[in-house]
C-alpha cells in the first residue's frame, strides 16, 4: 500500500460531493456537499504534504479550513434570510430573477 | 561564459530521500476508515431527511480527522474534529432546526433528465480522477514528515513557524476574512423593525392612560346579596342608589318581558317545585 490510496479516496469523496451539489434540492444539503468536497481536497493536501516531505500542504489545508468556516457562516446566514422571505429552503424556489 | 556553462552542467545534489513506508497498522486504519468515510458520504447523498444527511457527514468528517492523524498530521486531525464536527456541523444542525427539518427534498425534476446527467457526470469524473491518479502516482514513494514532526517543536511548532514566517500575509488576510464573515452573517441574519415605529415604553403607556381621563381602576362587579347573586343584580352605592357602571349592558338591553319568568323565580313568586308532581295523580 502506498499513500496513493488516500488520493483515490479523496477523488471518490470529491465526486460524491459534486454529484450531491448537482442532485440535491435542499439548500442546506447542497451546502453540506460543498463541505464534503472541501474535506476531500484537504485530505489530498495532507497526503501531498506527506509525499512531498514538507509541511506546506498541511498549512494550506489549515487555510482551507479557515475559509470553509467563514464560508459556512455567511452561507447559512444567506439561506436563513432566504428562508425567512420565501418560507422555503429549496434551491428551486429561489427563482425571482428568472423572468 | 564557461563559468555559466559549468554552473548549468552542475547537477544539484540529489536530496537524500527518506522513504516513508506505510506500516501495517496504518493500512488497517485506512481500510477501516476509508470505507467508513465513503459510506458516510454516500449516506449523506441518499438520505431523504436533511438531519440524517448531517449525521452521515459527521461520520465522514470524523473518519477523515483520524486519517489525518494517521498521515502524520496530528494538529490538522484535531482541528478537523474540533472545527468541522464540533463547530461547523453543529451550526448546520442549528440552522436545520430553525429552517425546519421537514423541509425535505422535492422529488420534482425542474430540468428534465438533470439527475441522470449529473449522476453520469459524477461517475465519469470519478473514473477520470481515479484512473489518472492511480496511473500517475502508483510508484511514488512518500518522503514522509519524520523530520518535520520530530525536530523544532514537532508538528504544531513547525506549522506555527511556517504560518508566522512564510505564510504571514495570507494568515493576516484570514483575520480580515473572518471579521468580514462575522459582520456579514450578523447583517444577513438581523431582523430589523423596518418602517415600524419604536415600541412605547411603560412610562409612556401609563401617562397616556391617565391623560385620557377615563376610569383608571376596574369597574364594579354585580351586587351579591342574600337574596340574589345573579349578574343582573346591580351593585349599590353607599347611599343606596344603583351603580350604573355595574350593570351588564347585554342584560340591560333585553326587554323585561322576555325575562319575566326568571324575575319571578328570583323574587319567589313564580312556579314552585311540586314534590307530588312526579308521583302522579292517584297519591
Amino acid at each position: 500500500m502506498t499513500p496513493t490510496y488516500y488520493l483515490l479516496l479523496s477523488a471518490l469523496l470529491f465526486s460524491i460531493g459534486a454529484v450531491g451539489v448537482l442532485v440535491r434540492r435542499n439548500a442546506i444539503v447542497v451546502f453540506m456537499c460543498v463541505e464534503l468536497m472541501l474535506n476531500a481536497v484537504n485530505l489530498s493536501l495532507v497526503t501531498f504534504a506527506r509525499i512531498n516531505g514538507s509541511l506546506d500542504g498541511q498549512v494550506m489545508a489549515f487555510f482551507v479550513m479557515v475559509v470553509a468556516a467563514a464560508e459556512v457562516v455567511v452561507g447559512l446566514a444567506i439561506i436563513m434570510s432566504i428562508f425567512r422571505t420565501r418560507r422555503s429552503a429549496s434551491v428551486d424556489d429561489s427563482n425571482l430573477l428568472k423572468y | 561564459m564557461s563559468l555559466i556553462l559549468q554552473f548549468l552542467a552542475q547537477q544539484p545534489e540529489p536530496v537524500q530521500q527518506v522513504v516513508d513506508k506505510v506500516t501495517t497498522g496504518e493500512a488497517i486504519a485506512f481500510w477501516v476508515l476509508g470505507p467508513l468515510a465513503l459510506a458516510g458520504a454516500l449516506g449523506m447523498l441518499f438520505a431523504r431527511n436533511a438531519v440524517h444527511s448531517a449525521l452521515w457527514l459527521v461520520v465522514t468528517m470524523l473518519s477523515l480527522g483520524v486519517l489525518y492523524m494517521v498521515q502524520q498530521a496530528p494538529f490538522l486531525g484535531f482541528v478537523q474534529i474540533i472545527v468541522y464536527t464540533g463547530a461547523i456541523m453543529m451550526l448546520f444542525l442549528f440552522v436545520l432546526m430553525m429552517v425546519g427539518r421537514d423541509s425535505s427534498d422535492s422529488v420534482v425534476e425542474v430540468l428534465r433528465g438533470q439527475r441522470l446527467a449529473a449522476t453520469l457526470l459524477g461517475i465519469g469524473f470519478a473514473v477520470l480522477m481515479v484512473g489518472s491518479v492511480a496511473r500517475a502516482l502508483t510508484s511514488v514513494d512518500a518522503a514522509g514528515l519524520q523530520e518535520a514532526n520530530t525536530t523544532n517543536g514537532g508538528n504544531v511548532g513547525n506549522i506555527g513557524q511556517k504560518l508566522f514566517t512564510d505564510y504571514l500575509f495570507p494568515f493576516e488576510l484570514t483575520s480580515a476574512l473572518l471579521i468580514t464573515a462575522a459582520l456579514g452573517a450578523m447583517i444577513l441574519a438581523f431582523v430589523g423593525r423596518d418602517g415600524k415605529p419604536a415600541r412605547k415604553t411603560q412610562k409612556e403607556l401609563v401617562e397616556e392612560r391617565f391623560q385620557e381621563g377615563k376610569r383608571v381602576g376596574s369597574i364594579p362587579g354585580p351586587g351579591v346579596f342574600a337574596t340574589a347573586n345573579s349578574v343582573a343584580t346591580p351593585a349599590l352605592l353607599p347611599d343606596g342608589s344603583v351603580s350604573e357602571e355595574s350593570l351588564f349592558e347585554v342584560i340591560e338591553a333585553i326587554d323585561k318581558s322576555v325575562l319575566s319568568d326568571d324575575v319571578a323565580e328570583v323574587a319567589g313568586t313564580g312556579h314552585q317545585p311540586d314534590s307530588h308532581a312526579l308521583k302522579g295523580s292517584e297519591s
